[in-house]
């Protein structure tokens, strides 16, 4: 009989699980710790412009995940305007319209953007190939030279594109550049310049992310990429290679921030605020909007109460697991096997102390009752069902009891399970009868004992995260499940149980 | 306090989740568990099969037959009543005698009608049954036990278990009831075990609560002169058992009567480990004889087999020199 079979699926279920778990951390940046904080710019621009009184049209580059930023939601604030999102060549636009307009005029976008190491890059494709560019006189021999002098010092792409900014910066601008200047603004000529050398290259705009801004506007930087693809970030200033971290690109592909028809005067203003917010529920956010591919399947597309009943649902394996581990490694006895996840379960409504209380006063006002009981000589079925009606009997004079003495915590005790505490009450009295008070503490005590360490584990708060956010988890807990049902070894009680014949 | 894995494994001592998956798992099919699970089905096989067993006095199935238990026990003056899918000897009642309308236990405590009337009827609504499910009582004839033992027990009737591995009986202890145990033979519950050398049938060890004992705790009869008379006999019917049921790994336990010899009591798919306590020795290594062995062999063969490999020595101090301090322990 070949066990191969067995531990292939304990292997796959293994790799199943941590793949979809990894999964889940990298791609979605689910934290593994509940308590993670992470940092949310709330960006709110305003755009502004005089309405010539006549239909309208406005149409604004909108941010997009992007290295280091994750788009969380957004919101405009329009009155009277119609509204649409467009995605044109992977850059995302807002388009407002209205009919009659006139006066000044105010439109609000805000968006939340999380800052997100691990965001994977989404940049709009790279430019066309340059097409040739053509310059009037005199201008022509001016960037023929700027170009020849930037070539000779330059090896690639990035050194031509650092060399030929810094020719333009300040200090050392030379004779042809401070002529191009004179015509051209700066960055649209070194774009211009750089695309003459054949190089791709484009203007963006990014905005400077600073804690409490306002009246802030977008800074235009150049991207400049290479042979393969490859892009970088040049700041048209200074020459400085590279996307600081607090920069985010606001349009990425080369096109107009804000378009306005139908207005004048128009402009765009950024205000922006930084806060810390836990990383879960910066992520539930995220995740409940994504529910697009299977693989994304997650609770969060759940409504909010079926996700509340699932965090419960997810935990019970955890129970089960302390189960197993006690009886398989540890040996203890409990009275029914799984009755323990049950009332630990009832312990996380009730918390632990009022929980065991609640416990043991039903079980043992239970046990003087099913005592009496047994004298009236019943069928088992009916007894149980008197048994039920008693505990549910004295789970009520308890509660209202506990109400008028001013206890609100005894109340709680309603969200124990009474058909699972009667069948445990008939099983523990006729221990009781037949083994004695001893087994009956032995039992109980166990029970008790598993009870409380499931519960320990099911109300830990990171075990609740991991449960919640990772179901790979699950089949991760399943392989450890198989593997332990597999364990021959002996048990810690066996340890003790057995030492008299190891003595002699 | 703690012993280590180490040294269990050296002494061969099987745990549970062994027991479970290598052994029983392994070697009893699930589909055969009724014959043992089910007392009446065991006991008619067993009556098919020309093996002894206690003589039965009827079976009550329904609650409106549990009103004429009275007509059925009239006669008999002492009766076991015992649930068909009991486990672990819950749910049975033994009467010794009936004394002006009363019931008398082993014990001494004096039962009515009704309580016995109750006691069936919880038999059959399932309150000692795996899983609860509705069950039979049975009612069988009291073991004429043999005297030879009277002073090895206290009340009940001493019974002995023998493990009987792919059909060679591999390990043996005898049960001896004692007042802690109420009169059952039930180990946890404080019988006495006796390990009981498969060669000779004579006492090697005792252990109660899993400690050593040299003499009973009630009668004070030490133990080491124990010995089971036609013990080859015994040997042979547990043996059987492995053809009749067909189970790998089986507890067969068994009773001396005075007329009849030994007699199988019940069956038992999953028997307990405690008989390793007993006689002071782990299964494994004779198991794992048995596992090697390739040739077909018959009953007696087997126990030939096992009567070869299997013999000890006793452990236990002989009458005359049981020292007086634990003579009075």
């Amino acid at each position: 009989m070949s066990r191969l079979p067995f531990y292939l699926v304990v292997a796959l279920l293994l790799v199943a699980g941590i793949a979809l778990t990894l999964h889940r951390h990298l791609q979605f940046e689910v934290p593994w710790t509940p308590g993670e904080q992470r940092q949310v710019w709330e960006i709110e621009a305003q755009v502004n412009f005089r309405a010539d009184g006549g239909p309208a049209k406005v149409n604004m580059a909108l941010p997009s995940s992007q290295e280091g930023f994750r788009v969380l939601t957004e919101h405009t604030a329009s009155p009277g305007y119609g509204l649409t999102y467009l995605n044109e060549n992977g850059s995302r636009r807002a388009e407002w319209s209205i009919r009659d307009a006139s006066g000044s005029q105010q439109l609000y976008y805000s968006v939340q953007v999380l800052v997100a190491p691990q965001a994977s890059p989404a940049m709009a494709p790279p430019p066309p190939s340059p097409v040739d560019v053509v310059w009037e006189r005199p201008y022509d021999t001016a960037a023929a030279q700027v170009i020849d002098r930037a070539w000779s010092r330059s090896a690639d792409a990035y050194t031509f594109a650092r060399g030929l900014i810094s020719d333009f910066s300040d200090e050392r601008q030379g004779e042809n550049a401070r002529l191009l200047l004179t015509q051209f603004d700066r960055v649209p000529l070194l774009v211009r310049l750089l695309n003459q050398a054949g190089i791709q290259a484009r203007e963006v705009s990014g905005l400077m992310l600073e804690h409490g801004r306002r009246r802030q506007s977008l800074t235009s930087w150049i991207q400049v990429f290479d042979e393969s693809g490859e892009s970088v970030l040049f700041n048209p200033a200074t020459g400085e290679q590279g996307r600081p971290d607090n920069l985010l690109l606001w349009e990425a592909g080369g096109q107009a921030v804000l378009e306005v028809q139908g207005g004048s005067n128009s402009q765009v203003s950024f205000s922006m605020l930084s806060r810390n917010q836990p990383a879960a529920s910066a992520v539930r956010r995220q995740l409940a909007e994504d529910t697009g591919t299977l693989l994304n399947f997650s609770i969060h597309s759940l409504p909010l109460e079926e996700q509340a009943l699932f965090q419960t649902i997810l935990l019970i394996p955890i129970g089960a697991l302390v189960v197993v581990l006690l009886r398989v490694l540890v040996g203890i006895k409990t009275s029914g096997t799984f009755m323990p996840v049950l009332i630990a379960l009832a312990f996380i409504q009730t918390t632990l102390v009022t929980g065991l209380i609640g416990f043991l006063l039903v079980v043992a006002v239970g046990l003087v009752i099913r005592n009496y009981l047994s004298y009236l000589n019943l069928l088992l079925v009916a007894r149980v069902t008197a048994v039920i009606i008693t505990v549910i009997a004295i789970i009520s004079v308890f509660s209202v009891l506990s109400y008028r003495f001013g206890l609100n915590a005894g109340l709680t005790i309603t969200f124990f399970p009474m058909i699972i505490l009667s069948w445990t009450i008939e099983r523990m009295s006729i221990l009781w009868e037949e083994e004695g008070p001893k087994e009956v503490l032995i039992q109980g005590g166990g029970s008790l004992l598993t009870a409380v360490l499931a519960y320990l584990a099911m109300n830990n708060p990171w075990i609740r995260h991991l449960t919640f956010n990772f179901l790979g988890i699950q089949l991760i807990l399943m392989a450890v499940i198989l593997m332990l049902g597999n364990y021959t070894g002996y048990r810690l009680l066996e340890l003790r149980r057995f030492k008299p014949v190891t003595e002699d | 306090m703690w012993s280590s894995p180490g040294k269990l494994r050296a002494k061969g001592i099987i745990g549970m989740n062994r027991r479970n998956i290598r052994y029983i798992g392994r070697y009893n099919n699930r589909r055969l568990y009724p014959l043992v699970d089910d007392k009446l089905k065991t006991k008619l096989l067993a009556q098919a099969h020309g093996i002894t067993s206690p003589a039965l006095i009827g079976t009550v199935a329904t609650q409106f037959g549990v009103k004429h238990i009275r007509q059925m026990l009239d006669g008999h003056a002492g009766f076991v009543i015992k649930p068909a899918k009991g486990s672990g000897g819950k749910g049975i009642l033994v009467i010794e005698r009936v004394e002006g309308g009363q019931y008398v236990k082993p014990s001494g405590l004096h039962l009515t009608l009704s309580d016995v009337e109750r006691h069936v009827s919880n038999i059959l609504s399932g309150l000692y049954s795996l899983g609860g499910s509705p069950d039979v009582a049975l009612i069988e004839g009291l073991i004429n036990f043999d005297t030879t033992f009277a002073e090895y027990t206290y009340e009940g009737v001493p019974d002995i278990r023998v493990i009987v591995f792919q059909g060679y009986p591999v390990m043996a202890m005898m049960r001896l009831s004692t007042a802690a145990s109420d009169g059952k033979a039930n180990l946890h519950q404080g019988a006495v075990g006796v390990g009981i050398d498969i060669a000779t049938g004579a006492a090697i060890r005792g252990v109660q609560f899993d400690r050593t004992r040299h003499d009973h705790p009630d009668t004070g009869h030490e133990l080491a002169s124990l010995k089971i008379a036609g013990w080859e006999t015994l040997l042979l019917l547990a043996a059987d058992c492995y053809e009749m049921t067909g189970l790998g790994y089986l507890g067969t336990d068994m009773v001396l009567d005075r007329d009849h010899g030994p007699m199988l009591l019940e069956l038992n798919a999953r028997p307990g480990l405690a008989i390793q306590m007993a006689n002071g020795e782990g299964l494994r290594p004779r198991l794992d004889l048995v596992e090697r062995q390739t040739e077909a062999r018959d009953a007696a063969q087997r126990v030939a087999f096992a009567q070869h490999h299997f013999a000890r020595h006793s452990e236990l101090e002989t009458g005359l020199a049981l020292a007086p301090e634990q003579a009075g322990a």
